[in-house]
């Protein structure tokens, strides 16, 4: 237990969630990373729930910042529209005080909590069967509230309704933001014949993803074929630490040791099946998913559905935007995205991320997913400052 | 009585077959909202008579649906059949689908009581508050597919024993709408002890539901997120292949248990996948009442039109554990259960432990017909065997050759490649199940999170949270499946859409975990402690087969049982594993059989 608190402490800070994350496991006893005065409190919410794990920290900037915005301005819930939040969080209860009662009577039902007393803002999680899913949950709720905080900027200014509080957070959060990497690393060279070089390069580039920041730790997928195999990270594997969670997946079934497979396995085997293709690469770049949620079309009959029901033949340059959601329903992006990537070097997914495709190796398809994600965030302050 | 009719009838049948008597019973709103339905209810009603031998005539056999039963909540076709178990002597509860929970409730009944015993063979007919109990004398001796075939009649749906039940197998059977198997403990015995061969039911009302508009929402989200689930939904996933899809999987992670649990790895594998499965017989889907993911399948090529495929744990231990490399004989082994009503993982585990014991180096040849001699008791081994594994492993003095938990034979992940599996065996209130808390799901399916399969770390917790988990999922009644997707939370929202009771996922969970004590409690009633829960010595003496990269080393037993003392500490028991009167009464169970 004390490794795998540890072990999540430490991915909050180098993901730059937190600077001083509080994280507890607890098995027959419970194992706290530090020492904290609201560990007390926490106690409480702990012998509260048929849980294992806690963790609570303050955000690290942006997310700071964001946070005492949002929780000003939906000061009961925080509803994102992003896939990420549409799928596990549902949405974002806010409260006022740091007690035990109305943090409970929140995580019962939810996943996550925000407590925003005075200036301090706390985020709260928790996980059934490890740290991990504590992480996995704080790091969604900070994601979707970055995308809503930008979104929501970009759709009150072509409303003309940004209130000065609105802009100094905006300001602030904006001059908080890492600059946009302009270089992309070099990764192995392609094309790869054995498996040894595939995993290592899917390794590599999964990494290098993530310290990127073009996909929070967790989400995302990648793949490379070889002939009539596909090497694919697991569902729920975290792309910067992808060593023994690589599936090899033939495509012609003749196993299903991929059942562990990440949820996209059927729309990376139809873009393989349809192209010439041999690496894809799946992130969560931000801007890339706020701009995909920014149409200008106000009365539109599938708003609301957007992420599903879009029929728009929309853009962002050479990008196009689809809907669909995550795995094999009928509204899946299993369906849309595949006949959308022909001839392109990346797609959007509706609210929800980025893929890119490369011929030879990760280099291209690297290469094509920052420099969508930097197309993206130039065009979302271009557009901010037209309206 | 119940106050709000949603979601629950409110009513109870009462059967009693000694008098013939046919009665309804009307518990208090409490009892429902302290035990929901399907296993919490059954053990509610078990609970007073538990410490009768199983085939005493006042121990009752129940068979219970709950709340989501019959509405819009994917998956809660399922229901409950419970009593006390004649292979194990712990409680006996066995989750079961096809479409006898839904025309129950259909029917207006939350779940049947039956006591007493027929003198002569009867089945039980149910057409809403019709309620007949008719001799079956011309059916007794009659397998299941023949039984099914005279009464199955559109969606009526037909529970029925077959001759292993009749012929006193302790790990006997029901079959329901064919396809479906209450499989475990040996409840097709607690049937035949009655003399009742089957039960039949139709029903005509529909569930009655609180709000509408929000089952349908938490519908939705449940739906969005099995779709986003590979497990299920995707190209290799339960809903593709079947359960077999892990077979792959459990064999490239060095689980799959091999010549009864000597080895970890079986060779052939890859030739007696699912895939190679689907390539001979093209199956076809089917699945439970209310379930989109429909992960039965039913074959279709000449020679297994109909025929049940089987499951996971039936291919596993009818090739692997038995070393057997011929599929056509797992599918002519597993039809032969169903028709004779056999648990198909005692069956090939006992016959497992028969080969070691005897030495027997090839049982293909002697396959089936050893299956007959069990299920139609007409040899002198069949019937020893038919005992189950650990008994037959007794009478020969080697009972180490049972791989079995207090007598309930093990299926078909190997422990020693999953460390939360070990404490989940030993502990499991029916004996050696997987699906009580089912770590398979973060140990190697990877949902909600991974988790290290190799150590005990942190696994007290997490198996006493899953067990509290898969209890209210039986009460409910869902399918354990699909919260390799969906999660309580979406189902808490379902629960309280149907009936209105305001329910977060954590006031479930706390349901779910005096349902489960109460298994425990009853188990202690009868003597269970600490040196039960406890795995095969083989599993700490014996490795397994490394390979792949993967070092499959025998369990260290000290950490083994400072993970169960762990466990016993966190679920409130006493350092022999035993319930006690404090946290029964913390949890509102009566400590005092009154
Ligand atoms: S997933 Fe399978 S077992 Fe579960 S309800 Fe559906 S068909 Fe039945
Ligand atoms: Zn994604």
């Amino acid at each position: 237990m004390e490794q795998l608190v540890k072990k999540y402490a430490g991915k909050l800070i180098s993901a730059g969630l937190a600077e001083n994350p509080l994280v507890c496991g607890l098995d027959d006893e419970v194992v706290w990373n530090r020492p904290d005065d609201d560990i007390p409190i926490l106690e409480q919410v702990l012998g509260g729930m048929n849980i294992n794990s806690l963790i609570c920290v303050e955000p690290a900037e942006p997310y700071l910042t964001i946070f005492r915005f949002l929780t000003s301005r939906y000061p009961e819930t925080i509803t994102p529209g992003d896939c990420e939040t549409r799928t596990f969080l549902h949405d974002v209860p806010v409260i006022r005080d740091f007690a035990s009662a109305s943090i409970l009577t929140h995580l019962r039902e939810r996943k996550s909590v925000v407590v925003a007393s005075d200036n301090n803002i706390r985020l709260i999680t928790f996980g059934g069967v490890s740290p991990e899913q504590a992480f996995v949950s704080l790091s969604s709720v900070c994601f979707s509230a970055f995308v809503l905080f930008f979104a929501d900027y970009l759709a009150d200014c072509r409303q003309g309704t940004i209130t000065k509080e609105q802009q100094r957070a905006f300001d602030k959060a904006v001059a908080e933001l890492e600059p946009p990497h302009r270089t992309t690393p070099v990764l192995a060279t392609g094309p790869f014949n054995s498996e040894q070089q595939v995993y290592q390069a899917i390794i590599e580039a999964g990494r290098f993803t993530v310290d990127y920041g073009l996909v929070d730790s967790y989400f995302g997928n990648i793949s490379y074929r070889i002939s009539q195999t596909i090497y694919i990270s697991q569902t729920g594997s975290s792309l910067d630490a992808l060593v023994g969670c690589i599936d090899p997946c033939p495509m012609d079934d003749s196993s299903c040791a991929g059942i562990t497979a990440s949820s996209e396995l059927v729309a990376h085997d139809e873009i393989y099946k349809n192209t010439d293709n041999r690496a894809i690469l799946h992130g969560h770049p931000k801007f890339a998913v706020i701009l995909s949620m920014d149409c200008s079309d106000f009365d539109c009959i599938n708003r609301g559905q957007c992420h599903i029901k879009c029929t728009g033949k929309r853009l962002i340059k050479d990008i196009p935007i689809v809907p669909g959601e995550v795995g094999t329903g009928p509204t899946g992006l299993c369906h849309t995205l595949p006949p959308a990537i022909q001839n392109k070097r990346g797609v959007i997914v509706w609210g929800h991320g980025l893929f890119t495709v490369a011929r030879k190796d990760f280099n291209e398809a690297f290469k094509h997913l920052l420099e969508i994600e930097n197309m993206c965030r130039e065009e979302y302050f271009a557009r901010a400052r037209r309206c | 009585m119940l106050t709000s009719p949603n979601g629950w009838t409110g009513k109870i049948l009462h059967i009693d077959l000694d008098t013939a008597s046919i009665d309804a019973l009307r518990p208090e709103t409490e009892v429902y909202h302290k035990y929901i339905g399907g296993k919490g209810l059954a053990g509610y009603y078990l609970r007073p008579k538990v410490t009768l031998s199983w085939n005493h005539p006042r121990m009752p056999l129940l068979i219970f649906t709950g709340p989501l039963v019959g509405t819009a909540a994917p998956t809660s076709g399922r229901s409950t059949i419970m009593s006390r178990s004649p292979l194990t002597g712990t409680i006996a509860d066995t989750s079961v689908g096809g479409r006898i929970g839904f025309q129950l409730k259909r029917a207006g009944w939350d779940g049947i009581v039956i006591t007493g015993q027929s003198e002569t063979p009867c089945g039980i007919e149910i057409d809403d508050d019709k309620v007949r109990i008719v001799d079956a004398g011309e059916l007794w001796g009659k397998d299941t597919a023949t039984v099914f075939s005279l009464l199955a009649d559109g969606g009526r749906s037909v529970a029925t024993i077959g001759p292993a039940a009749e012929n006193g197998v302790c790990f006997a059977a029901v079959m329901v709408d064919k396809h479906h198997v209450a499989g475990r403990t040996g409840i097709g015995l607690c049937f035949a002890a009655k003399k009742l061969k089957y039960l039949s039911v139709q029903g005509s009302s529909k569930v009655r539901i609180h709000d509408r508009k929000k089952l349908y929402a938490a519908r939705e989200e449940i739906l969005r997120l099995t779709a986003a689930s590979p497990i299920l939904m995707g190209q290799h996933g339960f809903s593709c292949f079947g359960t077999g899809s892990i077979y792959d999987l459990m064999d490239s992670r060095r689980m799959m248990p091999t010549d009864n649990f000597r080895k970890t790895h079986f060779d052939r594998a890859s030739e007696l996948n699912a895939h190679a499965y689907k390539k001979r017989y093209d199956p076809g889907k089917h699945g439970c009442m209310g379930c989109h993911i429909r992960c039965k399948k039913i074959g279709r090529s000449a020679g297994y039109v109909g025929s049940s495929m089987p499951e996971f744990e039936t291919m596993s231990h009818f090739t692997a554990l038995i070393d057997n490399t011929d599929m056509d004989l797992v599918m002519q082994a597993n039809t032969l259960c169903n028709h004779y009503g056999m648990d198909t993982i005692s069956a090939a585990a006992t016959l497992a432990c028969y080969k070691e014991i005897s030495g027997t180096k090839d049982l293909s040849g002697r396959l089936i017909p050893l299956l007959e001699e069990i299920g139609q008791g007409s040899t002198e081994l069949g019937r020893q065997l038919g005992k189950g594994s650990f008994h037959y492993a007794s009478s020969h003095n080697q009972q180490t050759a049972s791989m079995s938990v207090k007598g309930l034979e093990l299926p078909a992940y190997d422990p020693r490649g999953a460390y939360g599996m070990s404490l989940a065996y030993a502990l499991a209130t029916r004996g050696g199940c997987h699906l009580r808390a089912y770590p398979v799901s973060h140990e190697i399916l990877r949902k909600p999170v991974a988790t290290d399969r190799f150590t005990f770390s942190g696994k007290a917790r997490i198996i006493k949270i899953a067990e509290d988990q898969n209890a209210i999922v039986d009460s409910l009644t869902a399918c354990k499946f699909i919260f390799l997707g969906a999660g309580l939370e979406e189902y808490a929202g379902a629960f309280s859409a149907v009936t209105g009771v305001a329910a977060t996922a954590q006031d479930l969970l706390k349901v779910g975990e005096r349902i489960y004590y109460l298994e425990r409690l009853m188990n202690s009633l009868n003597g269970f402690e600490a040196k039960d829960d406890d795995l095969p010595g083989r599993f700490f003496t014996e490795a397994g087969t490394s390979g792949n990269g993967i070092e499959v080393r025998p369990l260290d037993r000290e950490a083994f049982l400072e993970a169960r003392s762990r466990y016993y500490r966190i679920r409130g028991l006493d350092e022999d594993g035993r319930a006690t009167k404090e946290k029964s009464k913390e949890l509102g169970l009566a400590w005092n059989n009154s």
